[in-house]
């Protein structure tokens, strides 16, 4: 029997034990995914690209302190999802937007995108695009001023316009070269250029089991299903763009998209299917935003729909 | 050599089984007291038919059972009834126990009732399935779910499959590596009893792939049973996966068959039972010994001398972790069982009983208690849920009051495995709402039958 306090045994229901694996883990796993295609636009955007990550993930620590503070709920941002957020918002933007108006879109993201909603978990849409969305709807044009890259590893500057590959594709015909898609060499959002980079920290994810196949790939697939059935180039629709963002770090996020394994297909093949419909039919070129935004909305019908089968039900 | 699995979920804990896994089977000294519980096993409490002062003898019955569904209870040393009172037991409140107290240090006088039966081959499945109930013999791998139950089937429900079961699947637990190692032949004749009392037509040995001296020990003795005109098991791999060692996962493994929801193992023509059982069975019937002792193994990393102990059912954990060298500094946390499905206690002054497979002291930084944390919809418990069950949104469906949902939704069908609850990075103790939740229903169903 307990003599004392020293002796007192703890009780607890079990399991006893931990994978050790924890909300702030995963997040630091996703940040150190984020970190490549970061890099790789300070390299082709130059400083421009760095304050503007730094700002939005400031505010977003900052907003999501403050907000908790005010409304004196439990302080979370040690989890790290605020920071996920403002550079998954980062990587949305033109490398010459203001870093006011950046400030406010992460300010957006944090507070209407999540914080409004009851904070992490309980959010419908993803923050980050909730912030693009209304970014894009308040200062149209910052939104689409887009850039040359700074630097190039193959090949003269002067060589690219500085209209995205998308909107060239869809304004005037021109096809950009899959080598400066894959690498980054054209002009576009932070972390919607380099293919390349974002595959780099996609790999790691799936490594690190952080991620799930199945949204991506169906999303990807999708995309090149449909392009090809419209007669358009399938390789060039899945490198160019904000694609390959959206189908491995956007659509993926755990709060927004279904936890059914057949949800999540079919998640994936609507993002794939609307994604290609904006970009060919819509009013803008790209169509990665609004597509999962879209299928955000659906997510909860989606899973009640492709709940698993029970063992031993007959 | 083909490595089974079950289809769906499952973990990888670290398996920490090489603190005790080439540690023999140790003799403990006899116990100067015992805390023998009425209630050991699931079902009904054992009677008991001593009174205090009364003197027995190892192996004498003590308490009976006079429901179809309990077990009885025997002394377990030779000494004095001291006191028939409420003791706190393992499985949590105070409940009613016989306390023993022995007369000396050796003194261990059989009850001269018991007698070996040699010729058990030539006597009828009843026969032998009444001297099983008599020896008071539940399954040792856990459940303590009374034995003579599962090899009762009911009328027109024909068992084809045995499956023994030494897969071990929860971490740090060597008790039935050991056994199988140490005392396959006893294994093996408790296969043969087991075999001719429900006439199956395949036996299985299931063992996980972890343990291939295990494996090669028992399909030796397998061999030679088949030598001596024993029907032989099949001893087969299963994958090393938590929790494998689950009966309706063993089932999915072995025979591709699920057990309907709310069903038996019976219910597809399969009875399981797990190794100790077996070697405890062949003691029952072939020597007449009925269940006074079990393989116990005292683990953890803060157990001086971690071991596999032979030790007499009713002996108070203290005396065990003593036996294995005592704590390193203070003990955090003292768990019977395992790590995934054990209970922790609130004292080591508890017993021993049937059911207890291992003693438990971990090391404070395995066991640090964290806040729960929002969901944040990952997906995990789905994925790693044996059952396919949506093991988060039962933590919903309970906090909203959601009872008939819940139930919807199968929580019965949960078995309390905990890898949802390991998995989870939000930390939140899904397993203890479920519990909650179960009771909280049937609780319901009790008031609305008395309305």
């Amino acid at each position: 029997m307990a003599k004392d306090e020293e002796n007192i045994l703890e009780v607890s229901i079990s399991p006893h034990i931990h994978a050790g694996v924890d909300t702030g883990t995963i997040m630091r796993d996703v940040l150190l995914a984020l970190a490549v295609p970061g890099c790789a636009s300070i390299y082709f955007f130059g400083l421009s690209a760095f304050w503007l990550i730094l700002v939005s993930s400031l505010t977003a620590l900052v907003t999501e302190w403050v907000f908790q503070k005010l409304t004196r709920r439990k302080i979370r941002i040690q989890d790290l999802s605020c920071l996920v957020t403002g550079v998954l918002l980062a990587f949305c933007v033109p490398p010459g937007l203001p870093l006011w108006t950046m400030a406010v879109g992460s300010m957006f993201s944090i507070l209407v995108g999540k914080e409004l909603f009851g904070g992490i978990g309980y959010n419908v849409f993803n923050p980050a695009l909730v912030g693009r969305a209304i970014l894009l709807a308040s200062w149209p044009v910052g939104m689409t001023s887009w850039r040359q890259p700074l630097r190039m590893i193959t090949g003269p500057v002067d060589a690219i316009s500085s209209a995205t590959p998308l909107s060239n594709a869809k304004l005037s015909g021109i096809f950009t070269p899959f080598k400066d898609l894959l690498l980054g060499q054209v002009s576009g959002s932070l972390g919607e250029t380099s293919a390349l980079s974002l595959l780099i920290g996609a790999v790691y994810l799936f490594y690190r089991r952080v991620i799930d196949w199945r949204i991506p790939v169906s999303y990807l697939a999708a995309v090149s299903a449909l392009a090809w059935l419209l007669r358009q180039d399938p390789v060039f629709h899945l490198l160019s763009g904000g694609l390959f963002l959206g189908a491995f770090f956007m659509a993926t996020d755990y709060t927004t998209s279904p936890i059914t394994p057949r949800g999540k297909l079919i998640f994936g093949a609507g993002c794939g299917l609307i994604t290609v419909l904006i970009r060919l039919y819509g009013g803008f070129p790209e169509g990665v935003c609004y597509a999962i935004l879209f299928m955000n909305s659906l997510t909860p019908l989606i899973e009640q729909f492709t709940e698993p089968r029970p063992y031993g039900k007959v | 050599m083909k490595v089974y699995t079950f289809r769906k979920g499952g973990v990888h804990a670290e398996p920490a089984k090489a603190l005790t896994a080439s540690l023999p089977i140790r003799q403990a000294p006899l116990p100067r007291r015992v805390i023998l519980p009425l209630a050991m096993h699931t079902g009904a409490p054992a009677v008991p038919v001593v009174e205090p002062k009364d003197q027995v003898k190892t192996g004498q019955l003590i308490a009976e059972a006079r429901a179809q569904f309990s077990a009885p209870v025997h002394a377990s040393i030779t000494g004095r009834v001291v006191a028939l009172e409420n003791h706190i037991h393992p499985l949590g409140g105070e409940l009613p126990a016989i306390i023993l107290e022995s007369g000396g240090e050796d003194h261990d006088e059989w009850d001269p009732a018991i007698r070996p039966h040699l010729d058990w081959r030539t006597l009828p499945s009843h026969t032998l399935r009444q001297m099983i109930r008599d020896a008071g013999i539940v399954g040792l791998g856990g459940a303590a779910f009374p034995t003579h139950i599962k090899l009762t089937p009911p009328e027109g429900k024909g068992v084809e499959i045995l499956i023994i079961n030494g897969v071990e699947c929860e971490p740090y637990l060597t008790a039935d590596h050991r056994l199988m190692l140490e005392r396959s032949k006893q294994i093996l004749q408790g296969v043969s009893i087991l075999q001719k009392i429900l006439g199956v037509s395949k036996t299985f040995v299931a063992i996980e792939d972890n343990k291939p001296d295990a494996i090669d020990r028992m399909v030796l003795a397998s061999k030679e049973a088949e030598d001596i005109g024993q029907m032989a098991p099949e001893v087969v791999a299963v994958r090393t996966k938590y929790p494998q060692g689950s009966e309706k996962q063993l089932i999915e493994a072995i025979t591709k068959r699920q057990v309907p929801i709310g069903g038996l193992p019976l219910d597809v023509g399969v009875v399981i039972q797990n190794v100790g059982t077996a070697a405890a069975v062949a003691e029952a019937v072939i020597r007449g010994v009925p269940l006074i002792q079990r393989v116990v193994t005292v683990t953890g990393r803060n157990i001086r001398q971690p071991g596999n102990f032979q030790v007499r059912i009713g002996t108070p954990v203290a005396d065990l972790i003593a036996l294995a060298g005592g704590y390193w500094g203070r003990a955090r946390k003292i768990i019977m069982g395992g790590p995934m499905m054990g209970v922790a206690v609130f004292t080591d002054q508890v017993p021993v009983i049937k059911g207890t497979s291992g003693i438990l002291v971990p090391h404070e930084k395995e066991i640090r208690a964290e806040q729960p944390r929002p969901c944040i919809r990952c997906g995990k418990c789905l994925k790693v849920c044996p059952m396919r069950l949506l093991p988060g949104r039962f933590i919903d469906f309970i906090e909203g009051k959601e009872l008939d949902e819940a139930q919807k939704k199968h929580i019965f069908n949960c078995m309390e495995c905990g890898a949802c609850t390991y998995v989870c990075p939000a930390h939140r103790p899904i397993v203890q709402w479920v519990k909650f939740g179960k009771a909280q229903i049937r609780r319901k169903k009790t008031q609305r039958v008395q309305k």
